[in-house]
């Protein structure tokens, strides 16, 4: 029963009558999600991450474009005939309910009959540890019980084509948030069912999804595994969103095939492939790729920020700063130094996304 | 630990302690003063001790009023309560009938309550009113000058129609307030619109329904001045409830240590009852 979603030129827009691309909340997009997967979509608030969930869900019907559960059209089915699970931001619980009675009642409205039931929720429980609470009123829980409820409401069916989490974690205390998430990750190496995780929270994002869909303004930037996202950032704003601190972007030239920047060359991945059709050029490298060198670009050291393992070293070069990661043992000049940057993890970016 | 002494405290009590005094307890104390007194006038008093206690929790006159206060009360309930909520639940809960919807709902309650009276007297005049005559022309004798159920049927119209916006306006408030998440799990679990009643907007609207009850039980149990316009609280005594009851004693026929003494019996019942209602309520929210 599980299938794989496929979103067919979608755009959503809350407007009665959009007139602009201003109007949509949800810019035109194409999007599969292959059976089984565990994705994260991840962006800023109000990037469209959760339009886009409950546009998936049945909550929200699309302005235009179609959605496929396999080969089936459910652009218009209701969330019920889509047969998804949500798990909302806030824990939704039917109070007057034990934990029992919350995990059987999608059962319970299906008419499945009683023995299969508690087949089904004793089964979900135990995954969940939710077992010695099943007599209890669900009201009673603390938040990140009654949020392994709403999980629960949505594994106890067996036949459930997603699951859907809406920032799941926002109310759970730190503390239980790595384990919640741990528990997710486990029980979808144990369900293979198909996951789709809405979160600005990168952390959550990177450490649940195989997949990740990065979103900005209504738009994707980039779908990519985690180290996809790490190593290419697609978009300046992907290389930015992702890693701490994020990646440096720094202005710069091209010249015969190679990038220049403070009158030196750079060796980067794609500027042989920049044909000269932006605006705007900038050359970005993570942190973690840019290191201290005899010779080499010069700059000024700013500030050093010790975080454990790492320092975090601030450096101004001509009219721009950027950030590099130091490993403990390696010692950090002070005043006037040279760095260099990781060849093969350096490129460069026309208006925003990389040239290629 | 040693406790620090402070009486500047009073000081700041005193107003409040002025103002409860003023406003409760000297009332209340002058009504108890006349409920363990005989007077003749002149401001002569004898001591009567709890004679008139006695007397009142005796009579058959109060026990009929009690009665049919109690009758009149549950009838209220009955109808007020279901009915208010249905139509909460049925109000918009988004665009432009909102208001329209809310300021429908709220006019009765605005309207004075002898005007009320007085409209529903008009209404229900079997020659002239529209609502006297409609029925008097269906070919059912209806004359509630002459009939107590026709009174009834007055009268408790009357209540529901001033009354169930009341209890239409506080659960529309608990129905709101319940985030669309709640909904949203409703719809993706597949429970029916009964199931979402019942497992989400009824838990969710206990509160409101809790007061809803104690504030209609209050009120409707010290009901006058709508009645009194209406019926005088006859034909005979068919609509004679407690506070009218009250009234005729203490004012028609000055018996000034009976009516307090009733008017005392009175306050505790409906004190007793909203105890009782509210604890219940409350520990059930504990459990």
């Amino acid at each position: 029963m599980i299938a794989a979603i496929g979103l067919k030129d979608i755009r959503h827009s809350y407007v009665a009558e959009p007139r602009s691309d201003e109007d949509f909340a949800l810019k035109r997009m194409t999007l599969d999600l292959a059976d089984g997967g565990a994705y994260a979509l991840l962006g800023p608030s109000g990037c469209g991450k959760t339009s886009l969930l409950n546009l998936i869900s049945g909550l929200l019907r699309p302005t235009e474009g179609r959605i496929l559960f396999d080969s089936t059209d459910v652009t218009d089915a209701s969330p019920e005939q889509r047969n998804i699970a949500q798990v909302f931001q806030f824990p939704v619980i039917y109070d007057t309910m034990t934990v029992y009675d919350n995990l059987a009642f999608p059962l319970r409205n299906r008419g499945v009959a009683e023995l299969e039931v508690d087949r089904r929720v004793r089964e979900i429980a135990s995954m969940l540890e939710l077992d010695a609470m099943l007599d209890k009123r669900a009201a009673g829980l603390t938040a990140d019980g009654k949020q392994k409820i709403s999980l629960g409401r949505g594994l106890v069916r067996s036949d459930v084509n997603v699951i859907m989490f809406d920032e799941p974690l926002t109310v759970i205390d730190p503390h239980l948030k790595w384990q919640l998430r741990s528990k997710l990750k486990e029980l979808h190496g144990r369900t293979r069912r198909t996951m789709v995780y809405v979160t600005h929270d990168q952390t959550e994002a990177l450490t649940f999804a195989e997949t990740v869909v990065v979103m900005k303004d209504g738009e994707i930037v980039q779908i990519g595994t985690p180290i996809e996202l790490f190593e290419r950032p697609q978009h300046t704003f992907v290389g930015h969103f992702i890693g701490s601190p994020g990646m440096n972007v720094l202005p710069c030239t091209v010249e015969g095939g190679k990038a220049v920047l403070a009158g030196q060359p750079v060796e980067t991945i794609n500027a042989g492939l920049w044909r000269g059709n932006g605006k705007h050029l900038e050359l970005g490298v993570r942190p973690e790729f840019v290191s201290f060198a005899t010779e080499g670009i010069p700059v000024d050291v700013v500030k050093v920020l010790d975080i454990g393992r790492h320092r975090i070293v601030e450096a101004q070069q001509a009219g721009s700063r950027l950030k590099m990661l130091v490993p403990e043992g390696v010692s950090v000049p002070t005043g006037a130094a040279h760095i260099r940057f990781d060849p093969l993890h350096t490129q460069i970016y026309e208006d925003g996304w990389m040239v290629s | 630990m040693r406790k620090t002494v402070n009486q500047k405290a009073w000081f700041f009590v005193l107003p409040v302690v002025l103002l409860v005094a003023f406003n409760a307890v000297i009332p209340l104390m002058t009504v108890v003063n006349y409920s363990v007194q005989e007077t003749f006038g002149d401001n002569v008093f004898f001591w009567a001790g709890l004679r008139w206690f006695e007397d009142v929790v005796t009579s058959e006159r109060f026990h009929d009023a009690l009665i049919r206060q109690c009758i009149f009360t549950a009838l209220v309930l009955i109808i007020e309560i279901p009915l208010g909520l249905v139509i909460a639940l049925a109000m918009p809960r988004k665009g432009p009938w909102v208001s329209v919807c809310l300021v429908l709902m709220a006019l009765p309650l605005l309207i004075p309550w002898n005007v009320v009276g007085a409209m529903w007297n008009i209404l229900a005049l079997p020659d002239i009113g529209l609502l006297g005559r409609s029925i008097n022309a269906l070919g059912i004798e209806f004359n509630y000058t002459r009939e107590p159920i026709a009174a009834w049927f007055t009268i408790i119209l009357m209540d529901v129609w001033h009354w169930t916006s009341l209890v239409v306006l506080l659960c529309y408030a608990g129905l709101v307030s319940i985030p669309d998440a709640y909904y949203q799990a409703a719809k993706v679990d597949g429970a029916r619109p009964w199931a979402v009643f019942r497992y989400i907007q009824l838990p969710k609207l206990r509160h409101v329904l809790t007061i809803a009850i104690l504030l209609r039980f209050m009120d409707s149990f010290m009901i006058y001045t709508e009645v009194v316009v209406l019926t005088g609280g006859g034909p005979g005594n068919a609509t004679t409830f407690l506070s009218i009851d009250l009234v005729k004693t203490a004012l028609g026929q000055f018996d000034l240590g009976p009516a307090a003494a009733m008017s005392l019996i009175y306050f505790l019942i409906i004190l007793l009852f909203s105890w009782l209602f509210y604890t219940l309520a409350m520990r059930n929210e504990a459990r």
